[in-house]
């Protein structure tokens, strides 16, 4: 298996509680892997293990092949994307200035952010006159996909979603499934997806595991 | 003589261009007097910087000692009492003596006449209470009483003079170009005044005999530091016994009521007393000039210390959000500073920087600090965490999250700070007058010292605007800076 994120002994605590204990497992490149997990059971603690925003008590964390460089952490997350549930759009910034954000980071051209917001922007069926909008401007659907488009401005090869379309109604979570799908077979990357919906887990997931009481296991269902 | 020192003087020869400052404070006779030295020594063709407004004997003092202003009008009562402490009542020679011992000063010879403090109430009052004599106050409680702040805390003022005669009054202060007002409207009963002011004729007030001898006198001399070059001493010593006690009363009574300027009143005593040649410079028609000027200079004061706070305490702002556990005592401190009464905090600054515009503008930053610091700080800390974690998920460092986020969204804050501070400046500036650094508050504080409205006004009412001028800016600055919708 060719693996994009390998954890190695790793072991995470708050205090007493422990998160996780010796935790090892490999997650396949290009490949959609859902993990299922009730509230509380760690999930997002481990997108932020996975992403460097925690680092881990024990254990070795790797990313495409080369542990974690916790010295040059702002560098590493230039290659994964990140999109939360609540969006995290910032409001001070138009769509267009938000989805370039991370272009911005990277040193990149005026034209080549223009090229490449464009093209993710119909991917995802956003309306190009949404560009200059402010995020208060949109819906919640809409919300999401700018921030999807900004997840993958830089084309990393890891995304990690956390719960990312759960505050979404039935039909609208549906149409932003589709749109994931369909980037995921124009630039298949790793993403890691947590959730607590089986449904979204089935549907998406290339792999679905279930994280409970620290521990992962291939999911039953 | 004096025919001597004449002499002496055309032989010493003009001083072209050699810098003379004149102090006062902020009251009627001692404009008038500072005026009267100041065209005095102009005359000769010495130039003439002009230090009026200063608030207080304290002020004056100060910035005598501190070479500041090199002279300034004084009373013999008031440098016995206050300034050299002295238990014993000093003859002119002995004062004299005493003060270049102990304190390296000098005094003139007196100008002629005892302005002496007298307490004084309406002849109806007088009349109604049976008053002739200050201890006919002696077991009247019920009388209601304002008497000037400095009076209040004089040796040779209130509590003294209280045990000397047993009262039993309680007076409240008041600033004493408003008593007489407070006394006219029957708002109160008994004030302190100098008895060569000019409202003592005019509003027919009832002076009290001082019965006990409790005040001492208060002859008008000149005060100066010994560094002072003899050529001016002389000049100086050309005003001995040239005021009577009517003829101050009658200089006072004309500024107050007879509309005449200080530079008129003190220009016509002058030629009258053949101390001057007609010149024929009168200052009148520059009110216009006048008010610009001093808007300008408020301004100045202003934008130089607000422009310093911006750039002091944004960056202390933001280096107390990142360091967040220094943040309390530092925000506990600044705001410290801001509970100090701004007269307080003016007079504190001037053991330390003198008198001028540096201390005010050392004072009015001190008072900026807090709005702008701590609106920066709130603003910063106040950012949504989570757009802080999407900020650091994406690949930000420390810096870039500042820049890019963070700060943008504190900024309605931050304006919101400076903005305040700006009004508050403003606002305090007018106080600057009195420790000598000019702007809108002179006309305050000398419309204050005459009671003329008018003055007060020319002072005030471009101070407002100006307020509302800079609140215009800010507004604008806001739209031009912030999305509507993130607008405060």
């Amino acid at each position: 298996m060719d693996s994009a994120i390998q954890f190695d002994k790793v072991s995470h605590r708050f205090g007493q509680h422990v998160i996780f204990e010796k935790l090892s497992f490999e997650i396949e490149a290009r490949k959609i892997t859902a993990i299922l997990g009730k509230s509380g059971s760690g999930k997002s603690t481990l997108l932020q293990v996975i992403n460097g925003l925690i680092r881990p008590f024990e254990g070795t964390v790797s990313l495409l092949g080369m542990p974690i460089d916790y010295e040059n952490i702002h560098k590493v997350r230039l290659t994964i994307g990140y999109a939360v549930q609540s969006v995290g759009l910032f409001p001070h910034l138009t769509i267009f200035e938000n989805i370039v954000l991370p272009g911005t980071l990277a040193g990149w051209q005026q034209d080549q952010k223009r090229q490449r917001a464009n093209a993710l922007m119909e991917l995802v069926n956003l309306p190009a006159g949404h560009k200059g909008k402010y995020p208060y401007q949109l819906s919640g659907g809409e919300q999401q996909r700018v921030g999807l488009c900004r997840a993958i401005l830089l084309n990393p090869p890891l995304m990690l979603l956390d719960e990312p379309f759960s505050s979404l109604d039935p039909e609208t979570k549906d149409g932003i499934h589709t749109e994931v799908l369909k980037l995921q077979r124009t630039e298949p990357r790793c993403i890691v997806l947590v959730t607590h919906d089986h449904e979204e887990a089935m549907k998406l997931g290339d792999t679905v595991l279930n994280l409970d009481n620290g521990k992962l296991s291939p999911s039953g269902l | 003589m004096k025919a001597w020192l004449a002499i002496l003087l055309l032989f010493c020869g003009p001083a072209n261009g050699q810098v003379v400052r004149v102090g006062a404070k902020h009251f009627n006779e001692s404009y008038i007097l500072g005026e009267i030295l100041a065209q005095l020594i102009e005359s000769k063709g010495y130039v003439v910087d002009r230090k009026f407004n200063l608030g207080g004997t304290a002020v004056c003092y100060a910035a005598l000692r501190g070479g500041d202003i090199d002279l300034y009008p004084e009373y013999t009562g008031t440098l016995s009492e206050e300034i050299l402490k002295s238990d014993k009542k000093l003859g002119h020679a002995a004062l004299n003596e005493r003060l270049q011992s102990v304190l390296g000063l000098g005094i003139s010879p007196s100008f002629g006449f005892n302005n002496t403090y007298a307490l004084a109430t309406t002849p109806e009052m007088a009349r109604e209470k049976g008053l002739k004599k200050i201890s006919d106050l002696q077991g009247i409680n019920n009388m209601a009483a304002a008497m000037s702040y400095e009076f209040l805390k004089r040796k040779d003022g209130w509590e003294n003079l209280k045990q000397a005669y047993r009262l039993e009054l309680s007076p409240v202060g008041i600033e004493h170009g408003l008593a007489y007002q407070a006394l006219t409207s029957g708002k109160i009963g008994l004030t302190d005044v100098y008895s060569t002011d000019g409202e003592i004729k005019k509003y027919n007030l009832f002076l009290l005999q001082d019965d006990l001898g409790f005040f001492p006198t208060y002859y008008a001399v000149a005060v100066y530091n010994l560094s002072l070059s003899p050529a001016i001493k002389g000049l100086v010593a050309q005003l001995e016994g040239k005021i009577s006690e009517e003829g101050m009363q009658a200089m006072n009574s004309e500024v107050l009521f007879g509309k005449k300027s200080f530079y008129e009143v003190a220009h016509a005593f002058l030629q009258e007393n053949g101390l001057v040649q007609s010149t024929g410079t009168t200052r009148n028609g520059r009110a216009w000039a006048d008010i610009a000027d001093k808007t300008w200079a408020h301004l100045g004061i202003t934008a130089i210390s607000l422009g310093l706070a911006i750039l002091t305490a944004v960056p202390l702002g933001i280096l107390l959000f990142i360091f967040s556990g220094a943040a309390r005592p530092v925000l506990y401190f600044v705001g410290l500073l801001q509970t100090v009464p701004s007269i307080a905090l003016l007079a504190l600054m001037i053991p330390l920087l003198g008198i001028g515009r540096l201390p005010a503008i050392t004072a009015l930053f001190l008072y900026a600090l807090l709005p702008i610091l701590r609106n920066t700080t709130t603003g910063l800390t106040s950012v949504d965490p989570i757009l802080r974690k999407v900020a650091t998920g994406m690949g930000m460092t420390t810096i870039q999250r500042l820049r890019l986020v963070e700060l943008p969204l504190a900024l309605p804050s931050i304006l919101a700070g400076i903005r305040t501070a700006a009004v508050i400046t403003i606002g305090t500036a007018t106080l600057a007058a009195f420790i000598g650094a000019g702007g809108l508050g002179e006309f305050i504080v000398t419309g204050l010292a005459l009671n003329n409205t008018q003055l007060i006004l020319q002072g005030a009412i471009p101070a407002a605007l100006l307020a509302i001028v800079v609140e215009f800016l800010f507004e604008w600055l806001e739209k031009a800076l912030i999305p509507r919708h993130l607008r405060t």
